[in-house]
């Protein structure tokens, strides 16, 4: 097993420490049964990293990525986000990380129906406070730069999933977060489509010093990353830098 | 929403039906005249057998004199009925003949829509005269104008001098508008028989204000005994009936009629309260996975509740609206087939839309729970 160490002494965006992940189901004849998805993950990424994290279904990366997103609790281990411990946020501070610390983008694109594209990229800073006329400015503004100034109207299932796709970037990117998170990004798009979103990954981390951490099971869209990292039965079997 | 539109016009409905029972009752009171006695002769025992008041003629026209002059007493209106057929060229009516003094028609506040009352003249002197009321007009009449017309009661020729303002029904239901008025005079002498000459049906005696209303009981209780002689310890020959009394028990029974038939609404309100938490819940289920997203991208839980809870207030108010108007149509509609008095006030409305408001947030607040308390995990993998 290979490990990265930091180039920086600064504090890595994300640090990760022996952190276990139990999942208990209740079943009718044996009372709880508890299966364990993670096993002591130990991981630091720092700022301005594009990270893949590959492996087969089951392996656990979706849970990895759950956690990493402040979506979900380990059930031991800790997880240190830009130096802060989150165990110890509440609910109110974990909901205010996921809106102005990190964004996401996943593989079923998780619009909200029945509001625009428009609409769909300001909720975020709804919730942050701003008001109601700055947010859609800002909304149109990333729009623009995604390519969809003329979609902002649309409603996300009159757009293709390539559309859907960027509008959930932009979405993601609207609060000017440190990290994204993109779960399986490209799942449920062509290649072609597939190039063009990871081209705009790509440029978010190249340009803006974005931090991406991705989890795919496709080869070629790792290939964009300039870091792999492989789980399998819940554990980091490889960890490298890749040339890109 | 439709449990929402359904109770609350049910409310406005219900609501609007009591006042306007409540307001027919009131007529019927301030219809009677205010701070009235009314004294009935009889009440008498023959050997053991009691009878029922009004069996024996023992009031006369001397009696009522008597109690017009007690200083508490501001009028008082004798008065003798009996019905007969009345004829008008080739129109005829059997109707209730009343006898009555002039100052009857200032004891009931009862005015004339055309021509004038008999006068204390026509009364002195047992002229022909005849006011008559509404329906009985109608029926004689028609179109025509019966002021200064001549009609005949029992073939007597009596000359109209008026007609009265409609008053409609009395609290037992008589229609007061069928009735014609002469003077108690004529009657007594002139139409009806008598077997005692002098005595009287019964008499409304007006108080001077609702403060004296008591006192007076008594002191024209004492005045009739001294007058019929009785000793002490015999029955009153006379009952004297204090209308305010009833008056204040019929209020009480229409108020309570009205605020039964708010409960019943409230229930229906009630139940359209739970449809609308049943709706939420429903919502909260199959929007999961909006929820996980919302959580997703930055919505905390006070958010999430927030939003459930403005949407069930939003149906609450539209429902309310939708549910007043019904309510008002209905009620509009009910005035209309069943012929009812129905009252709409702004405060009824108020109330019915302040209750959906407060409804709405009530079983709004469940369903929001329940969505807030979601895990943004388990909510985003909800499918």
């Amino acid at each position: 097993m290979m490990s990265v160490q930091s180039e920086s002494s600064a504090e890595p965006l994300i640090r990760v420490e022996r952190l276990c992940k139990i999942y208990s189901l209740e079943s009718g004849v044996n009372g709880t049964v508890n299966s364990q998805v993670l096993y002591d993950v130990s991981l630091s990424i720092n700022r301005g990293e594009f990270v893949a994290i590959m492996g087969h279904s089951g392996s656990g990366k979706s849970t990895l990525m759950n956690l990493l997103g402040c979506l979900d609790t380990p059930t031991s281990g800790h997880y240190w986000l830009a130096g802060r411990d989150v165990a110890s946020l509440s609910e109110k501070e974990l909901a205010s990380v996921r809106n102005h610390n990190l964004g996401f983008v996943f593989q079923g694109f998780n619009l909200l129906k029945r509001m625009t594209a428009l609409d769909n990229v300001a909720t975020p800073l709804l919730y942050a406070g701003v008001s109601r006329a700055e947010s859609r400015q800002r909304a149109q503004e990333l729009l623009q730069q995604t390519g969809l100034g003329k979609f902002s109207e649309y409603q996300p299932n009159q757009l293709s999933g390539g559309q859907q796709q960027r509008v959930a970037i932009s979405r993601a990117l609207v609060n000017n977060p440190q990290l994204i998170l993109a779960d399986e990004p490209t799942g449920n798009l062509d290649t072609q489509t597939s190039g063009e979103i990871m081209g705009v990954f790509k440029r978010l981390n190249r340009e803006k010093g974005i931090t991406i951490v991705l989890v795919t099971h496709e080869d070629d869209i790792a290939a964009y990353a300039s870091r792999l990292v492989r789980l399998k039965d819940g554990r980091v079997i490889h960890d490298s830098k890749v040339d890109s | 929403m439709l449990g929402m539109i359904i109770g609350v016009a049910a409310v406005v409905l219900m609501l609007s039906i009591g006042q306007g029972a409540q307001t027919t009752v009131n007529q019927a009171i301030a219809s009677m005249g205010s701070n009235l006695f009314i004294v009935l002769p009889g009440a008498t025992s023959s050997g053991a057998m009691r009878q029922t008041s009004g069996s024996v003629q023992t009031l006369t026209l001397g009696d009522a004199q008597a109690v017009a002059s007690l200083p508490s007493i501001k009028a008082v209106a004798p008065i003798i009925t009996g019905t007969a057929q009345l004829n008008f060229g080739a129109n005829n009516w059997s109707t209730v003949v009343t006898g009555v003094t002039p100052d009857y028609f200032r004891v009931r506040n009862w005015d004339t829509e055309d021509g004038e009352v008999f006068t204390d003249t026509d009364f002195r002197s047992a002229a022909r005269v005849v006011v008559l009321g509404q329906v009985t007009a109608k029926n004689l009449f028609g179109d025509e104008d019966p002021t200064g017309k001549t009609i005949r009661i029992k073939k007597s020729p009596f000359i109209v001098t008026g007609v009265l303002a409609a008053k409609g029904q009395s609290l037992d239901g008589r229609d007061q508008d069928d009735n014609v008025f002469i003077p108690l005079t004529t009657g007594q002498r002139q139409v009806f028989g008598s077997q005692f000459p002098g005595t009287i049906r019964f008499m409304m005696v007006q108080g001077k204000s609702p403060e004296v209303m008591e006192g007076a009981e008594s002191e024209i209780n004492q005045l009739l005994r001294q007058r019929h002689r009785l000793a002490e310890g015999m029955d009153s020959d006379f009952t004297v009936r204090n209308m305010a009394a009833l008056a204040a028990v019929a209020t009480g029974a229409a108020k309570v009629m009205s605020l039964m038939l708010g409960a019943i609404a409230s229930v229906s309100l009630l139940v359209g309260g739970i449809g609308i938490m049943n709706i939420m819940l429903v919502s909260v289920t199959e929007r999961t996975r909006e929820i996980g997203i919302r959580m997703a991208i930055g919505a905390n839980r006070r958010a999430i509740l927030t939003q459930f809870l403005l949407e069930a207030l939003v149906i609450c108010i539209l429902g309310g609206l939708a549910g007043v108007a019904l309510g008002i149509g209905g009620a509009w509609a009910v005035s209309r087939a069943a012929d009812m008095v129905v009252v709409i006030t702004f405060g009824m409305v108020g109330l019915a839309f302040f209750f959906a408001s407060a409804v709405g947030i009530f079983f709004g607040f469940y369903p929001a729970k329940k969505a807030a308390a979601l895990r943004p995990v388990e909510a985003l993998r909800y499918e």
